[in-house]
């Protein structure tokens, strides 16, 4: 029953230094992936409310213009594969490699991003004009504004990767966490575009 | 952080509590004060509700302001009193009791506690142009049409609270599995931790579906959508479906924390093991699973059809099966036991009685014909009274007498606090069992104006709220007089086995100046009932361990 060593000494390590003792990153993946537990069930809430309507009311859908989404679909899905060779690149201690595939993925997610603008600028209604327009932006917003934060969560681990060491094959709690949010952007996308477009 | 030196309690600054620290302790006080800030407020807006209701007239407040009142006092209640301090107790006790120097993200805990006097402040502060009028669902159409800006700032006020909400579940998971001490593996942990894991999955799963719900009410509100607004092809009822999806779970929010008071609070101070610890662990989680799969049992009346009404009656009914585990494992542990009639078992017991009402009637509101007639009557602010008050905040009494002289160093004072609890009991049966009949008889809540045949039960029910007001009273004196001249605690008053007992009372700022040791399981009294009241050191204990074999 005796132990010499507790988290006691382990846990006040973490807090002196949090990037640097191996042990914990852990911890702060699996606080990030019950925040996205969290996530998924507020999309789940905006998803279940639209196909209520769907189900209830008549003549609630609208046709959609496909081309802009479906290429944007194309540019999301496979930057989730872009950034995974970032992830891939640094856990082998290359951090110009994690540099190049985060750049890509920033670079693709701002595309989306201009294509969604686009999308909404060529818009044959707007926000109040019914129903499903108003679930069209609510849904598509929040999913943008979902995808602008993974964007900033892309650029700050960029930023920091410029530190020499900052990220290591040992240490890169950032890169996988940025990682992980982008994938649940890119899968929460999949789902609405079958919902909102294409049902 | 350093390790060498060897803090007490006693160096925290009462400044501390005033800035962003990130000691769980300091942090679980703080929502401890602040929650009980709330609840005088709360409070006072009750006794305004009921002196109204002393009467039949609208005649000491304006319906307008009768409507501020009572959406005000349940809002307040529930999102600034019952759900913040059931957090306080996690914050304050989870490491401890795992034996964990602190919570896995410090820093997260404190931006989460902070969030809540801003919630705080800007609910209150709608006060000023116009308080939400829609009771504390705030059903649209209704919260579309009594006032813009209160209601704005009520939603404002959910979004902050529910954030934080759920950043200190995400915070009480990982320390729950990340934490512990090596030793104590899940089934050797207290059962508060287990009714902590079952809250947190209720608010990581059902809390985000209510923030859903109130973004599209902001956009009604604020940008002319009629997501919920009939005159443009809104429906009401899927605000219903989305709110009660996380409201009904949030009972259990509110409950269960407290549900692991009472594990904690009934082995201690009856001295016997805890009945059942498995049945008791377990079956908080299946009413978490339950509870998120019954919700429309609150849409009985809202043209839900037959089918859907059978199946949310039948698992509405069906949660009584884990609840009822838990209660007949308390009772057996009670039973036979050596009951220390002090003021944190006083609570207790009167939780578990009047937990138990609540109960039955909540039994009875499952099933849908009865749920129909008695609907937005006063029997269901009678059964959610026996649920909240009788349930939630007994066990809440009876928590911050269990661990005062834990947070404190002091012992408060018996006699005091054993009136506090003989006024509560008094004025709690007495307002709201009334409520019960006057229910039945047909008198509508959420009305300042009543039948003059509902007057004689009424002035019963607000005479009971006046005596449950000035039982403040000897709480606080309770409180400060432990403050002031209480005798000091030592480590262990209670000789209890839990491992929050083995530090300094108040604990150092790393908790524990040696590692913990797990020395008998969390309840394991009366095995060896001699050495029972080895408290003192850890030495002693595991001497005697071992010559117990
Ligand atoms: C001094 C103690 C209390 C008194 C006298 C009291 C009294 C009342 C009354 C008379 C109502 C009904 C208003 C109406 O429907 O017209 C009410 C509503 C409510 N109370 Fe209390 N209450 C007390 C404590 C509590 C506590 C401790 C909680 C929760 C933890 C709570 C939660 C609620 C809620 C959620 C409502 C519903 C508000 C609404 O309809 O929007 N109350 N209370
Ligand atoms: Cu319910």
């Amino acid at each position: 029953m005796q132990s010499s060593t507790t988290n006691t000494t382990v846990t006040a390590n973490y807090q002196a230094a949090p990037t640097e003792h191996h042990g914990h990153p852990d911890h702060r993946m699996f606080g990030l992936v019950l925040f996205l537990v969290a996530e998924t069930m507020i999309f789940a809430g905006l998803f279940a409310a639209f196909l209520i309507y769907k189900s209830t009311i008549a003549d609630f859908s609208k046709e959609l213009e496909l081309t802009i989404p479906t290429i944007n679909t194309i540019i999301l899905v496979s930057s989730s594969f872009v950034m995974h060779k970032g992830q891939s690149a640094i856990k082998n201690d290359d951090v110009k490699g994690l540099q190049l595939w985060f750049g890509i993925t920033a670079l693709m997610g701002a595309v989306f991003l201009g294509g969604q603008v686009y999308e909404y600028a060529h818009m044959e209604f707007g926000l109040t004009e019914h129903l499903f327009g108003s679930c069209f932006y609510a849904l598509t917003g929040f999913h943008g504004l979902h995808v602008t934060a993974g964007l900033l969560f892309t650029l700050a681990v960029l930023w920091r990767s410029r530190a020499a060491g900052h990220y290591s094959g040992a240490s890169h709690f950032g890169v996988e966490a940025a990682e992980l949010y982008w994938h649940f952007v890119d899968v929460v996308w999949i789902v609405l575009f079958g919902l909102v477009y294409l049902l | 952080m350093s390790e060498a030196t060897t803090h007490h309690g006693g160096d925290r600054k009462w400044t501390d509590y005033f800035t962003f620290c990130t000691d769980h302790k300091v942090i679980g006080i703080q929502y401890l004060v602040t929650s009980f800030f709330f609840y005088f407020i709360g409070g006072a807006l009750a006794e305004m509700v009921r002196t109204e209701l002393a009467t039949p007239d609208p005649d000491f407040v304006s319906p307008e302001v009768y409507n501020q009142l009572f959406t005000m006092h349940g809002t307040i209640m529930i999102f600034l009193w019952i759900v913040p301090a059931g957090a306080a107790f996690a914050n304050y006790l989870i490491p401890l009791m795992i034996g964990a120097d602190d919570m896995a993200f410090p820093r997260l805990n404190a931006v989460a506690f902070w969030m809540q006097p801003v919630g705080g402040i800007l609910l209150i502060s709608s006060f000023f142009v116009g308080a939400p009028q829609a009771g504390w669902t705030s059903y649209p159409p209704l919260s579309l049409i009594s006032g813009k800006w209160g209601e704005e700032l009520w939603i404002l006020c959910l979004l902050i609270l529910g954030t934080a909400s759920i950043l200190g579940a995400i915070n009480f998971v990982t320390t729950i599995f990340k934490m512990r001490i090596p030793e104590m593996d899940i089934h050797s942990m207290p059962l508060f931790c287990w009714a902590m894991l079952a809250t947190s999955a209720l608010i990581l799963l059902s809390t985000p579906v209510l923030a859903a719900a109130l973004i599209l009410l902001s956009f009604d509100l604020m940008a002319g959508t009629a997501f919920f607004n009939p005159t443009g092809g809104g429906d009401p009822i899927v605000y219903q479906h989305l709110f009660w999806f996380y409201s009904h779970p949030a009972v259990y929010i509110m409950v269960l924390p407290f549900f692991g008071v009472i594990s904690e609070v009934l082995p201690v101070h009856s001295r016997k093991p805890i009945f059942g610890y498995r049945a008791i662990a377990y079956s908080g989680l299946a009413i978490s699973f339950l509870g998120l799969i019954v919700w429309a049992h609150h849409m009985f009346t809202s043209g839900t059809p037959g089918w859907l009404r059978m199946f949310f009656m039948a698992t509405t009914m069906l949660v009584a099966v884990p609840t009822g585990i838990k209660i007949f494992s308390w009772c057996a542990t009670l039973w036979g036991g050596k009951l220390q009639l002090n003021s944190a078992l006083l609570f207790a017991i009167g939780f578990l009685s009047s937990f138990l009402i609540g109960g039955l009637s909540g039994v009875m509101l499952a099933a849908a014909p009865f749920d129909i007639h008695v609907h937005d009557t006063y029997f269901v602010v009678g059964h959610f009274h026996y649920v909240l008050f009788g349930g939630s905040v007994f066990a809440l009494f009876s928590a911050v007498y269990h661990w005062y002289p834990k947070m404190t160093g002091k012992m408060y004072d018996e006699f005091w606090g054993k009136l506090h609890f003989a006024m509560t009991f008094v004025g709690f049966n007495m307002t709201f069992l009334p409520m019960h009949y006057l229910g039945m008889q047909g008198m509508n809540r959420r009305i300042a104006l009543y039948d003059p045949q509902f007057q004689s039960l009424n002035q019963v029910c607000t005479i009971g709220s006046y005596i449950l007001a000035l039982s403040t009273l000897p709480f606080l004196v309770s409180m400060v007089l432990g403050l002031v001249k209480g005798e000091a605690a030592g480590r262990n008053p209670w000789r209890a086995l839990t491992l929050e007992w083995q530090t300094t009372s108040p604990p150092s700022i790393e908790n524990f100046d040696e590692v913990p040791v797990l020395w008998a399981g969390p309840y394991d009294y009366g095995i060896d009932s001699e050495s029972e009241d080895a408290g003192e050191s850890v030495e002693e204990m595991l001497a005697e361990v071992a010559e117990v074999g």
